[in-house]
């Protein structure tokens, strides 16, 4: 007897259902939420301190930043695209907040949509460097993170930005929408946007053509679909959520810090990539990415709690990456 | 008998819940070339997998020279001196042919740090002298067009001196000029008394080529033929195993049809000069030429996937600017390409997704939402009016057969409604049975009204299939026939009429 299993066989069994394949697609996420829940116990056992409330809204807190940009570079990197300019997007969108707001003195309503609209409007810029002038993602949004993180510190005066003066505008990632529960409003943005994203890129059009465009561009293209367009729409999509983070982390500090932001993308990047997302573009869900971005959260909060110094943490989420992925392509592996 | 020099005795191979092989036979002798032919999905590249060390097969045995042998893994295939010409081609693009051919088994020096460019090339040339290739060894594979890499690819199985070597459609994409060239090589294999299993769709080269046929259908062996005393019509029935009906013409041209599509001198520098043509409504217009005459950038530059330098285009006689995929597809134009993998179809996705992706906005409300029921009941009709042989429409389409992905490249503009497709090879790669589906379905659409471009290198299916061919060469119009005045020799005549300026590529 011998190997079994082999790419062909499926190719030659086209009377059996298909099936199996929607089966591995769901596996693939129960996967991921059954490390979550591996993990969750691990650490629970491991420490009293772990499954309480306060603690389990501090992780939902600490992973909301990180959470609405993997959420929104889930489509950039469903076509096949990277980000890379998503931290200091983020720092150049709470910034622009912070010159709306506090140097302008805008209404509270204008300054979280011009922020926003910062956002959307690098988003845009690297679509259009992207899909018309061609130039590849990675290089497209590594110059635009340079730009951001630049531009970020020019306007501020590379001194932080305070928000003391604006009234209700901690209360935007602080305030608690459902009384009793202290459950930060930036927890429900966060799940609001999950919902959102999921809606789109599972049931609009705008959703399937990310897929076309991963699986296959130039097919896509061939197909009568207008790529360029769509690439900047969902570049200028990913954009409004790293616009979302920039004032939800800013609101979160009660300042914008033009210093902070480099690294969340990296953080952004390995939610979507444990969650399931493949670099190659074509595959991903929006439930995979959140759910990758809650293992790093309860992967640092729980190694916090036992103590681990910093430094290993970090080690601990690299080997976490790997392990997510390489996973992944045993999965897939032969079949793929 | 004293020359066999390959034995291949009752195999059977199993996938999980296919048989894709049971109880097959072929025999080789020495200086034979035995052709292996069955439609796709016969079991032919499976059982060239088990000679190749690739699959093991779960029963039979292999021997070779009459001894038994155990073939574990591909290096344990090359040690017995089998060598297999795959059908796509792995070669490196950015390494010269040379190293291409020898990557692996360069001559080092210095202290084995470096590879020794002058022994390599100097192999090379050998090879290429000994075969009859002019080629130069220090270029380039990425330079080189299809064809040439494929020669290149024959040249690096056959530098393995392999007894016993496997050809799996090695002039899908040559031209009949290299065609026969290959022929040559081949038969100076044969004289040196290597023996060549051959496996092609293309009925003619059988009878050209090849000494013996073994017909496989279903995975089963069905028979062995000697060629010489083989109509090769008894070959296909055997294939598909019914009786093909003798081959038709459509009757007269299309003369009074209302114009559908008018071309005024497209030119792109180096690919087109000043093609005009046009195309009437419910016609099967014929493209035919050479490879690299021009005919798939005509069609790419209709269809918006390239820009051409000048020349225009007018749909029911009103000029149009075609920038982009998505113009075309606006006005009803759709493109179906040689190379449905890349341009065709996104091979991850399932049947669904494939069949409406082009229609998708016809599904969409307000909101941008699609409405899947309604994109999923075009797809069902869809499958079912095209007769696309599959389980269901979730199935992802890389797991159809050539002809199935084929008709759902067609269903897809047929959902979109397009009145004008470009079919450029449309039975490429496609196998016996399944082309006559299309030849059907070509010409129902064009009764239905659709007005249909038909691009292929197969002359007798152009001259079966189109009332009108436009013949091209070198990047011109050299003659547009009724197909009452076309045979084969008349279509080559201007098919190898050199154009007025020479320095046409690919």
């Amino acid at each position: 007897m011998s190997k079994v299993d082999t790419p062909r066989a499926e190719t030659k069994a086209v009377a059996r259902p298909s099936r199996a394949g929607v089966l591995r697609r769901q596996l693939q996420q129960f996967l991921a939420f059954a490390s979550l829940v591996v993990l969750m116990a691990f650490f629970s056992i491991a420490n009293a301190n772990f499954l309480t409330w306060s603690n389990i809204s501090g992780i939902l807190l600490s992973t909301a930043v990180i959470g609405i940009l993997a959420l929104g570079t889930t489509f950039v990197i469903i076509t096949g695209g990277i980000d890379l300019s998503l931290g200091t997007g983020m720092t150049l969108a709470s910034v622009m907040t912070g010159v709306f707001l506090v140097n302008f003195g805008l209404p509270l309503i204008v300054g979280v949509i011009g922020g926003i609209l910062t956002g959307a409007l690098m988003g845009m810029i690297n679509g259009f460097n992207v899909a018309v002038l061609k130039i590849p993602p990675f290089i497209a949004t590594l110059a635009m993170m340079l730009i951001a993180q630049g531009l970020a510190l020019v306007i501020s005066g590379a001194a932080p930005i305070y928000f003391s003066a604006v009234p209700g505008f901690t209360d935007i990632a602080m305030g608690s929408l459902i009384p009793g529960t202290r459950l930060p409003t930036a927890v429900l943005i966060l799940f609001a946007l999950t919902a959102t994203a999921a809606v789109i890129l599972g049931k609009s059009i705008l959703g399937r053509y990310t897929f076309s465009i991963g699986s296959n561009e130039e097919a896509t293209s061939i197909s009568g679909i207008n790529v360029r367009k769509w690439k900047i729409l969902i570049y200028t999509l990913s954009g409004m959520f790293t616009g979302i983070a920039g004032v939800v982390i800013a609101s979160r500090l009660n300042s914008a810090q033009p210093a902070l932001g480099l690294g969340y993308e990296l953080q952004a990047i390995a939610a979507v990539v444990i969650g399931g997302t493949s670099l190659q573009g074509g595959k991903g869900s929006v439930i995979g990415t959140i759910i990758g971005a809650l293992i790093m959260g309860v992967l640092t909060n729980g190694l916090r709690i036992m103590s681990i110094p910093q430094e290993w943490q970090t080690v601990v989420v690299g080997v976490v990456i790997l392990v997510a992925v390489y996973t992944d392509i045993l999965r897939r592996g032969k079949g793929a | 008998m004293s020359d066999q020099l390959l034995n291949i005795e009752g195999v059977s191979k199993s996938f999980p819940g296919v048989q894709a092989l049971s109880d097959v036979h072929l025999d080789l002798t020495a200086g034979e070339v035995h052709a292996l032919v069955g439609e796709n999905g016969a079991g032919k590249s499976t059982l060239m997998k088990v000679l190749a060390g690739i699959y093991e097969a779960d029963s039979g045995s292999v021997s070779l020279d009459g001894r038994p042998v155990r073939i574990d893994g591909p290096l344990a295939a090359q040690a017995l001196g089998i060598s297999i010409i795959h059908q796509e081609l792995f070669l490196m693009p950015d390494l010269t042919i040379a190293e291409n051919i020898y990557i692996g088994r360069e001559k080092r020096k210095g202290f084995g740090l470096f590879t020794d460019d002058k022994d390599l090339n100097r192999r090379a040339t050998e090879l290429f002298d000994r075969l009859g290739i002019s080629l130069d060894p220090r270029t380039k594979v990425g330079s080189l067009v299809v064809a040439q890499q494929q020669v290149v690819e024959i040249a690096k199985a056959l530098s393995f001196s392999a007894r016993v070597l496997i050809m799996d459609e090695p002039t899908a994409a040559l031209t009949a000029s290299e065609t026969e060239v290959l022929f040559g090589i081949i038969r100076d294999l044969k004289e040196q008394g290597t023996g060549i299993i051959y496996i092609s769709h293309r009925m003619e080269e059988l009878k050209a080529i090849s000494d013996r046929i073994t017909v496989l259908r279903d995975g089963a062996y069905i028979a062995t033929l000697n060629t010489a005393e083989t109509d090769l019509r008894q070959v296909i029935s055997l294939m598909v195993g019914r009786q093909i009906s003798t081959a038709t013409r459509p009757a007269g041209t299309s003369g009074d049809r209302p114009t559908v599509l008018r071309v005024e001198g497209l030119t792109t520098k180096g690919l087109l000069s000043d093609v005009s043509f046009e195309l009437r409504q419910g016609e099967i217009l014929g493209f035919a030429g050479l490879m690299g005459a021009g005919r798939t950038e005509v069609a790419r530059a209709i269809c918006g996937a390239d820009r051409p330098d000048s020349g225009d285009i007018f749909v029911h006689g009103e000029k149009v600017h075609i920038d982009d995929p998505s113009d075309a597809a606006r006005l009803g134009i759709g493109y179906l390409s040689e190379d449905r993998k890349r341009f065709g179809l996104m091979l991850d996705q399932d049947v669904n997704f494939n069949i409406i992706i082009s229609s998708l906005t016809e599904y969409t409300n307000g909101l941008g939402i699609v409405r899947d029921e309604q994109g999923r009941a075009t797809s069902r009709r869809l499958v079912e009016s095209m007769k696309i042989k599959t389980p269901s429409i979730r199935q992802r389409t890389k797991n159809l057969s050539g002809g199935n992905q084929q008709k759902i490249v067609i269903s897809k503009w047929l959902a979109k409604d397009c009145e004008i497709l470009i079919f450029d090879e449309p039975t490429r790669g496609i196998d016996v049975g399944a082309k006559e589906e299309i030849y059907e379905l070509l010409n129902r659409l064009a009764d239905q009204g659709k007005s249909i471009i038909m691009i292929s290198s197969e002359l007798p299916e152009v001259l079966r299939l189109a009332h009108r061919i436009v013949v091209m060469s070198e990047g011109h119009v050299t003659g547009v026939l009724d197909n009452s005045d076309a045979d084969q020799e008349i279509v080559m005549d201007y098919a190898t009429r050199s154009g007025v300026h020479g320095g046409i590529g690919g």
